[in-house]
């Protein structure tokens, strides 16, 4: 089961939508693990003749599904980092009539359409849906250093080592959540960590 | 009050720019600054005719950072309701007019890596304050301008002198017209459309840049309806207790506001959404003429814009 339903929040998180096949030219995915799966979902022989898809495993085992669809260009690359070289120049080659989809975990799609967005695409008109782990790329709003992959409440920053509250105050421009010393007042008085939504 | 804050001006130039256009400057009465404005921004002018008083949007046209006057382009309608044969005909240099302050509801959007504007007939004159904008920030843009033939192309001199590489004019009567799938298919990425003509012309544009792809968010459009004339009607204001007549050749906002009754607004062409007006009882059809609600809203009879819309029928009653 990749599909998990948020609670209700603050109006700065961020609300992922549902894939749809749109009209355009061309079509860039980029998706990192169960993200896969709704990118099957949508495919079409049609739409994947202009489809460039950029995919990060995650450790998972739908590449050969992804390859087999087709799409007009295939990238599977071991991280973000490694493939967010190849999303700029994508963008920057890129005209008008380009629809982008991103889907995965909300690091992935939110680093993504930080990319998306600075190449000139509003951030409203690029779709998204959030598949797979429900873990928070997560900026420490005092060192600011990022921490990825955060899945606890409170967790240690793993830059400064302080104990950091995860807030839904989230920011498009870093694509990262905010996390706020959570014993400031009283060191050392750390609530037991839980999962973010248990 | 409603509406933008008012600023009394001279007329101190007028120049006839072809048959049916004529551009008009506008000064302080009182010397000073006028505010600043942002390219595509209009102004509403106030049109005192014996018992009337018109009050039409037009689109500033001047430089935006020149603040000793405003100047707007005016198209003569021998059918509309009188506005711009009022313009035409009676203003004089030397008249003290009052105008609204700016108010943009077809501005540059910044985020653009690139500006295509497409104009059709005198829906150039937005552009022109939005290429002088431009032009001091080193923006990227080109325009495209359709008109019915040589000798009405307001402006096409000026344009074409000034920016020769930029804008493509096309005639109508010489069978030219703009090729829309080769102008918008590859475009580079971050560009945004800015349309501003006829409504035939706007809906083309919208159209195919939706059909190819081209987000919502980055297709700019303006178009002001002008009040249409049509049968005389009566209306209830509720909330003030007035019954009122809304002549043939009056809006039904003109007629709230002859009552005495303060009525907000801003464009007066149906797009800004300030002037929508709960309807309390509708016996008859609303005639919606605006295109800001949606078709829903029109369909349930309960909302009415009355810039621009009318009713027919035995009874409307509104909460105002």
């Amino acid at each position: 089961m990749s599909k998990f339903e948020f609670p209700p929040s603050i109006k700065s998180r961020p609300v992922w939508g549902t894939l749809e096949a749109r009209a355009g030219k061309h079509h860039l995915m980029i998706a990192d693990a169960e993200g896969a799966e709704a990118i099957l979902g949508i495919a079409t022989p049609e739409l994947m003749a202009n489809t460039h898809i950029i995919y990060i495993p995650a450790g998972t085992d739908y590449a050969a599904r992804l390859s087999a669809l087709k799409p007009a260009q295939f990238y599977e690359g071991p991280s973000y980092a490694a493939a967010v070289t190849r999303i700029q120049r994508v963008l920057q080659d890129a005209h008008m009539g380009l629809q982008v989809y991103l889907t995965g975990t909300e690091g992935l799609m939110g680093q993504a359409m930080h990319e998306a967005m600075q190449a000139g695409i509003p951030h409203t008109a690029i779709q998204t849906e959030h598949r797979g782990s429900v873990a928070r790329r997560m900026q420490c709003v005092h060192c600011k250093g990022i921490t990825e992959n955060v899945e606890t409440d409170p967790f240690v920053c793993s830059h400064c080592g302080l104990n950091l509250f995860v807030r839904d105050h989230y920011s498009r421009r870093l694509a990262a959540y905010q996390g706020v010393c959570i014993d400031a007042e009283d060191p050392g008085n750390v609530p037991e960590p839980k999962g973010i939504y248990e | 009050m409603s509406g933008a804050e008012k600023i009394a001006v001279r007329v101190t130039d007028i120049t006839p720019l072809n048959e049916l256009v004529t551009r008009f400057r506008f000064e302080p009465v009182n010397g000073g600054l006028l505010p600043t404005f942002s390219g595509g921004a209009h102004t509403v002018v106030e049109m005192r005719d014996g018992d009337i008083t018109r009050m039409n949007p037009y689109s500033l046209m001047s430089d935006p950072f020149d603040r000793s006057a405003y100047t707007i382009s005016v198209r003569r309608d021998d059918e509309g309701r009188g506005g711009s044969k009022f313009m035409h005909t009676r203003v004089k240099v030397g008249d003290e007019m009052i105008v609204s302050n700016p108010v943009n509801l077809f501005s540059l959007d910044l985020r653009a890596k690139k500006h295509l504007m497409i104009a059709g007939g005198i829906g150039i004159t937005p552009f022109l304050a939005q290429i002088k904008q431009l032009d001091r920030a080193h923006g990227n843009w080109e325009l495209h301008y359709a008109c019915r033939s040589e000798a009405l192309g307001s402006y096409v001199d000026y344009l074409t002198t000034t920016h020769p590489n930029d804008v493509s004019v096309y005639y109508d009567d010489q069978g030219q017209a703009i090729d829309l799938d080769s102008l918008l298919d590859g475009q580079p990425l971050g560009t945004h459309i800015y349309v501003c003509g006829p409504k035939g012309m706007i809906e083309w544009v919208r159209g195919k840049a939706a059909e190819m792809g081209w987000p919502r968010e980055a297709v700019h459009y303006e178009e002001f309806l002008a009040p249409q004339p049509g049968k005389p009607f009566e209306v209830k204001l509720a909330i003030s207790n007035k019954v009122i007549q809304v002549g043939e050749q009056e809006s039904l906002l003109e007629a709230i506001e002859r009552a005495g009754v303060d009525a907000p607004y801003l464009c007066r062409g149906g797009a800004c959404g300030q002037c929508e007006t709960n309807v309390v009882q509708a016996e008859g059809e609303i005639l919606h003429r605006d295109h800001w609600l949606e078709d829903d809203e029109k369909a349930s009879d309960t909302k009415i814009m009355p810039c621009v819309s009318r009713f027919e029928g035995k009874t409307l009653v509104l909460d105002r």
